[in-house]
């Protein structure tokens, strides 16, 4: 298990790394000149030097891939173009923010998505299956900022049910306010996730449903409904922690959408921020922190996976 | 004897096969889900060819006697707070979307299958380290690594958009077709075909990828659904499209800031459009995936 | 005393909804099974066997329903029962062993929890069960229980996970036990086991026994009465050994004739069969079921439909000519091929193929695994080599090594027709390709289900003959229409095509290029007997008429006999017997070859001592120590010779002219204790 967890653990890191050098020649290989885009048609030489200095974009590509991976490694994203200071102070806080959206949102899609799945495969043929199935994948092709104006729209400013920003003015700041605030931006992920986890969960019940050794429980004299629960949910439920975590990426680039029409200060709203102003350190950083974050899913839903199926843990452990 | 009544059978079977063919085609045209998605399609579809004319106003034209006014008869479905009409921009910002997502996902089919045949074929080395890279590449979310793409070249033109949506999708095309091709090239076909000398080519393109096309025509349309919501939400983002050109993201980012004073139609109908084209080409993937049983 | 039978049939009908029709499977079937009888259904794929299996459990596919007739279990009727009640029976008097084992295991749950499932259903506490699964497990001879306990399903051998689903079968003490195929697919020696064990366990038990098979030979040595199905009707019925002997329906008796039984060879002998193929489902009929293809068919048989007939005691058959169906006329395909080769290439002499020293090792995790290991072979020009093994003997990566499909480890030479060719596939001329060819065990995977059976075989010929486009595809045509694919044909995909037409492509195909070796592996193990023999009828005329060389694979015992004029034995990817087809069948045998073909269920019903195989087949990535077989081996035990076994790997000698073994066992030793 231990060599098994190693040697994930080195896979996720070369695939970071990996992620990094693409992030690097995008920008600096690329057709496209970091200095002029940020500064505009109007700068002059001199600008463009004096810009492409302080940045560091004078030296050779190796050396300044070298140096920005080295400081990447010291926790050094870089320095903001826009505001002339160290990223990690604008991100960090935004990473916060959205970290707690991102967080309430997870816990309202995985039950919400599994349930839907299960509950389609039960009905196998029936009505409620179509509409999950159908209903589910037709809502995940709307994009989150179309959800997330329509709820807007619905729920806050027809009905007024819901605020229609994420976040509480001052004072009001428990959790229980802070969590009703985040109700509606989740709802709109959830739209856009629900579909494909249900639709897999969905994929995996049918799957043991139809399969030899739920065949042998039922013909034990087991009845269908101890059958399901005790044979057919764990087989099935399994490859949904892979399924789960291939939406974090997804899920993390929804956030982008949801917190602007939601007015959150977030990761999303910084980056937006960075795309208009062209901040290519931030943008870089964001990219970065995002891969992070969707590598260190992906290795612990990988993980999680090898020691809850007994074929895999065998044989890692052989 | 025994030649009349094997053919007998066989022509049967024959018969009956080309019936299943026949009712695996009219169960496409007969299945609700598909017809429904096919309908809304080509009403896009025709609107993105004739929108010009069908229009009743020009893209830019404003009307300041009318500026965010609620729909009448004049502007069926209002103006917005320029004193545009916003049914003549929703015809109009059809075009553009609709080349750019089949442009996008045609590039990313061609790129995908491409690489899933070569990856799923050759394996060994050449396999694992495209792998390594398809995997980096599948741990940017799509939007982040398109916004940074398009912010890193120069200007902001809906071709440099096609190309970065349809690399961003190669790697997930290209790991369904690998997954199909793997499975493909263990069978015994193939090994025959190379019993006979076929070169490697002969035997990617005519043997292997007829028999992977379902699982890719799936495949394309899934993409397609979700290049109309990539395109849309960069548009949104204001990072897709040159700016003020009537496409639905970039109207529903102008409009959007005014639903809460209840001016809601600038920004529900290009949103209804985004809606309404993205369910229509999944509920056509969708009974294609039910009828390939995939 | 109690006459009311364990479990009867009345007029039982089963039919499938397939795309919004009815199609029928069962047809008006009755039978019943006497307490601790065993009474065997047999019948070709498709014939509904197994359909009445799960009908006797009351469990179908979704699709399927019964539309009449009843099951009576204990005389009642299960029909019409609540699936609370039948969820009573199922827990305590009725039970059920698949066909695979492996699959009807749950993978994430302990073996002993899942058996002890059975008897917690029963009324046990959890702790009560687990102990009572220790019990059980060492009935079916299991011999470490509580290792197996906490195992999982993967982690059993075919032959292990089918112990513990009958341990799971029993555990209820069950009156009525149905058994679906319950050793097809495992190897020869294994089935041989279990079989042993159902029967001594029956003895004990005194459970009655639905046996499902398409096995002649193991239904007439594991039941006490036979039902004989065909397209989802009872043909005949009767005693088992009446039956066998006195066959009275035309399908029953032909289905027996074209079976290859011992002593039958290719060079004497030409197989029945019966013509056509069997019914697709669900198909009508308004007379006989068999009419088709009957050789006594008249114009009544295909009106009206036959009653069941008595032919003895207690033996029945549905047929009007049930008096001379015994002594029907052979059905010999006596068209014989007519295909033209035209060998551009004269053979230098009798030796065709030298194979020498063919090893090869593939890389699993690092570690080297040797999956076939110093083999040596060959084949003369005209002749068939059969190789014979159990799984993982590397019977078809031998086959592929020789083609070139994989390349071979250095030191290995594949010698054709004196010259030496390259390992791999690619650095062979074409016309070295086109000597050798091969035909797949399963032609679904073989052809290319997009491209047309015109294309499959004349993009071979032109390949291979270096013919232009059109000179090909009538090459093609001729061909086929050779192998006796007709010209209607030509334009269909494989997917139309019947399984035995299929292959006839496929065999096609490998003539494409007048071969003049051709590899057939398993050509006719996902076939029909009754197909079977047409397609064995066709590759020994194909080589009488060119003098094409056949190396061909199988693991019926039966088959490889009747083919092969010399027969390599083969065990963990090394060859431990070579020789002359009926030295290496009459013996003295290799230890190994004496206990494979003891485990063969003979159809003759002639009982031979078994000699039994102790353990399971070793992995090729660890393969023991001295002779491979050692720990195995039936004859070691007392041969004076053991210390040797167990540490010197035995070479490949000739121990009589023509006549090779791996023992270190002396010939005249095994002559004497095999006697």
């Amino acid at each position: 298990m231990k060599r098994f967890i190693l040697k994930r653990l080195g896979l996720s890191v070369i695939t970071v790394l990996l992620v990094c050098i693409i992030v690097f020649f995008l920008t600096h290989i690329l057709p496209g000149d970091v200095a002029r885009q940020y500064l505009g048609r109007g700068a002059t030489e001199d600008d463009l030097r004096e810009f492409r200095h302080v940045f560091e974009l004078d030296r050779p590509l190796l050396s300044q891939l070298f140096t920005w991976i080295n400081h990447l490694l010291h926790g050094n994203l870089g320095q903001s173009m826009q505001y002339r200071g160290p990223v990690t102070d604008l991100l960090l806080p935004a990473i916060g923010y959205s970290s707690k959206l991102a967080g309430v949102a997870f816990f309202i899609i995985v039950p919400v998505s599994i349930a839907g799945g299960v509950i389609s495969a039960m009905n196998r043929g029936k009505k409620i299956d179509r509409a999950i199935t159908v209903g589910g994948l037709s809502a995940s092709v709307i994009p989150e900022f179309v959800w997330a104006i329509l709820l807007v729209l619905v729920f806050g400013v027809i009905f007024q049910i819901f605020p229609v920003t994420a976040f509480p003015r001052r004072g009001s700041h428990d959790l229980l306010t802070q969590i009703w605030y985040l109700i509606l931006p989740s709802i709109s992920l959830l739209l856009v996730l629900f579909g494909y986890i249900a639709r897999i969960t969905r994929a995996g019940v049918i799957e043991a449903l139809d399969s030899d050794y739920m065949r042998t429980a039922v013909l034990k004299g087991l009845s269908r409904r101890k059958a399901v629960v005790k044979h057919v949910l764990r087989n099935a439920l399994l490859p949904t922690i892979a399924v789960v975590a291939s939406q974090i990426p997804y899920l993390i680039g929804g956030l982008i959408a949801v917190e602007i029409v939601f007015n959150y200060p977030g990761f999303g709203t910084i980056l937006k921020g960075a795309v208009d102003a062209r901040d290519y350190s931030v943008l870089q950083a964001g990219v970065i922190i995002s891969s992070f974050v969707i590598v260190l899913f992906q290795l612990i839903a990988d993980i999680l996976f090898a020691v809850l199926n007994p074929r895999i843990r065998q044989k890692v452990s052989e | 004897m025994t030649e009349s009544t094997t053919s007998t059978i066989a022509n049967k079977s024959d018969l009956e096969r080309k019936q299943i063919r026949r009712e695996r085609i009219s169960l496409v045209l007969k299945d609700k889900t598909f017809l429904v998605g096919a309908f809304i399609l080509s009403f896009w579809i025709i609107l993105a060819i004739f929108g010009s004319i069908i229009a009743p106003h020009g893209a830019g034209d404003q009307d300041f006697n009318f500026v965010s006014h609620s729909p009448t008869s004049k502007f069926f479905f209002g103006t917005d707070a320029n004193g545009r009409d916003v049914f003549s921009r929703v015809i109009l910002g059809t075009r553009l979307i609709v080349v750019m997502a089949f442009s996008a996902t045609i590039l990313g089919t061609v790129l995908g299958t491409s690489l899933g045949l070569a990856t799923g074929y050759f394996k060994g080395k050449f396999d694992m380290i495209v792998m390594r890279l398809v995997e980096a590449i599948s741990a940017i979310p799509v939007l982040i690594i398109a916004l940074l793409a398009i912010a890193a070249l120069e200007g902001r033109s809906p071709t440099l958009t096609v190309i970065v949506i349809g690399f961003v999708f190669t790697p997930n095309i290209g790991r369904t077709v690998r997954a199909a091709v793997l499975g493909e090239s263990e069978l015994e076909y193939v090994a025959a075909a190379r019993l006979r000398t076929e070169r490697t080519r002969h035997i990617l393109f005519r043997e292997i990828l007829p028999n992977v096309l379902p699982p890719i025509i799936v495949e394309f349309t899934v993409r397609l659904g979700y290049a109309i919501f990539a395109i849309a939400t960069l548009s949104f983002l204001g990072a897709g499209v040159e700016y003020g050109s009537p496409n639905w993201g970039s109207q529903i980012a102008e409009n959007w800031g005014n639903i809460y004073s209840n001016v809601w139609w600038p920004t529900a109908f290009p949103a209804l459009a985004i809606a309404s084209l993205a369910v229509s080409i999944n509920l056509i993937s969708d009974s294609l995936l039910e009828i390939f049983e995939l | 005393m109690s006459t009311t039978p364990t479990l009867e049939f009345r007029d039982l009908e089963v039919a499938y909804t397939v795309r919004g029709i009815d199609r029928e499977v069962v047809r008006k079937v009755s039978f019943s099974i006497a307490p601790g009888e065993a009474y065997g259904l047999v019948g070709e794929s498709g014939c509904g066997k197994s359909t009445a299996a799960f009908a006797a459990m009351r469990y179908l596919p979704r699709n399927g329903k019964i539309t009449g007739g009843s099951i009576l279990f204990e005389g009642q009727d299960i029909v019409g029962m609540s699936a609370g009640e039948i969820n009573k029976l199922r827990q305590s008097a009725i039970s059920m062993v698949y066909q695979n084992p492996a699959t009807a295991l749950n993978p994430t749950i302990r073996i002993g929890e899942q058996v002890a499932e059975v008897f917690e259903l029963q009324g046990f506490s959890k702790s009560e069960a687990l102990a009572k699964v220790e019990e059980a497990l060492v009935k079916v001879q299991i011999a470490d229980p509580t290792k197996v306990m906490r195992r999982y399903a993967h982690q059993l051998s075919g032959g292990m996970a089918q112990r513990v689903v009958i341990a799971m079968a029993l555990a209820s003490n069950p009156r009525l036990l149905v058994m679906d195929e319950p050793t097809t697919g495992l190897d020869a020696t294994v089935e041989a086991e279990v079989l042993d064990l159902v029967r001594k366990l029956r003895k004990e038990s005194g459970t009655a026994v639905l046996f499902i098979s398409h096995n002649l030979g193991v239904i007439r040595h594991m039941c006490d009465r036979v039902g004989v199905l065909y397209a989802g009707a009872l043909v005949e019925q009767g005693a088992t050994e009446d039956l066998f002997s006195n066959p009275s329906h035309p399908y029953t008796v032909g289905l027996l004739r074209c079976i290859p039984r011992g002593g039958l060879h290719k060079n004497t002998d030409r197989l029945d069969t019966i013509p056509g193929t069997p019914p697709a489902l669900g198909t009508h009929f308004s007379g006989c079921v068999f009419a088709d293809r009957c050789a006594l068919v008249e114009d009544k048989c295909r009106t009206t439909q036959p009653e069941m007939v008595s032919v003895g005691q207690s033996h029945v058959a549905r047929c009007f000519h049930t008096n001379t169906a015994g002594s029907m006329p052979r059905a010999i395909d006596t068209v014989t091929v007519s295909v033209s080769q035209n060998p551009n290439r004269a053979t230098t002499g009798t030796r065709l193929l030298d194979v020498d020293h063919l090893s090869k090792a593939f890389t699993q995790d690092g570690n080297a695994v040797h999956v076939v290991n110093d083999v040596s072979l060959q084949v003369g020009v005209g002749e068939t080599l059969g190789l014979v093994g159990e799984s993982g003997a590397g019977k078809t990566t031998i086959a592929k090594l020789i083609l070139g499909l994989y390349g071979s480890d250095s030191g290995s030479h594949v010698v054709l027709d004196g010259k030496d060719l390259a390992g791999t596939l690619n650095k062979r001329d074409v016309k070295d390709v086109g000597a050798m060819q091969i035909v797949f065990q399963n032609p679904d995977q073989a052809l290319n289900r997009r491209h047309s059976v015109t294309r499959i075989v004349g993009r071979a010929v032109q390949k291979l003959r270096g013919l232009s486009a059109d000179a090909s595809t009538d090459r093609a045509h001729e061909l086929l229409s050779g192998m006796r694919v007709e010209a209607t044909l030509h334009s269909a995909r494989p997917v139309q095509l019947s399984g035995g037409l299929k292959q006839r492509v496929a065999i096609s195909r490998a003539f494409a290029g007048a071969p003049q070796l051709v590899v057939c592996d398993e050509p006719t193990s996902a076939l029909d007997v009754s197909v079977q023999a047409t397609i064995l009828n066709l590759l020994v005329d194909l080589q009488k008429q060119d003098g094409t060389s056949f190396i061909f694979i199988s693991h019926d015992l039966g088959v490889v006999r009747y083919i092969s004029d010399k027969i390599a034995v083969l065990y963990l990817g090394r060859v431990v017997e070579f020789g002359e087809s009926n030295r290496v069948f009459q013996g003295p045998h290799h230890p190994y070859t004496e206990a494979l073909l003891s485990s063969v269920p003979n159809i003759d019903g002639s009982i031979r001592k078994r000699i039994p195989l102790t353990g399971v087949i070793p992995s090729p990535s660890n393969p023991p120590t001295g002779c491979v077989l050692h720990p195995r081996c039936p004859r070691m035990a007392g041969s004076g010779v053991e210390h040797l076994c167990s540490s010197v790997e035995p070479a490949l000698t000739e121990v009589e002219p023509g006549h090779f073994m791996r023992c270190h066992i002396p010939l005249d030793q095994l002559r004497t204790v095999q006697i």
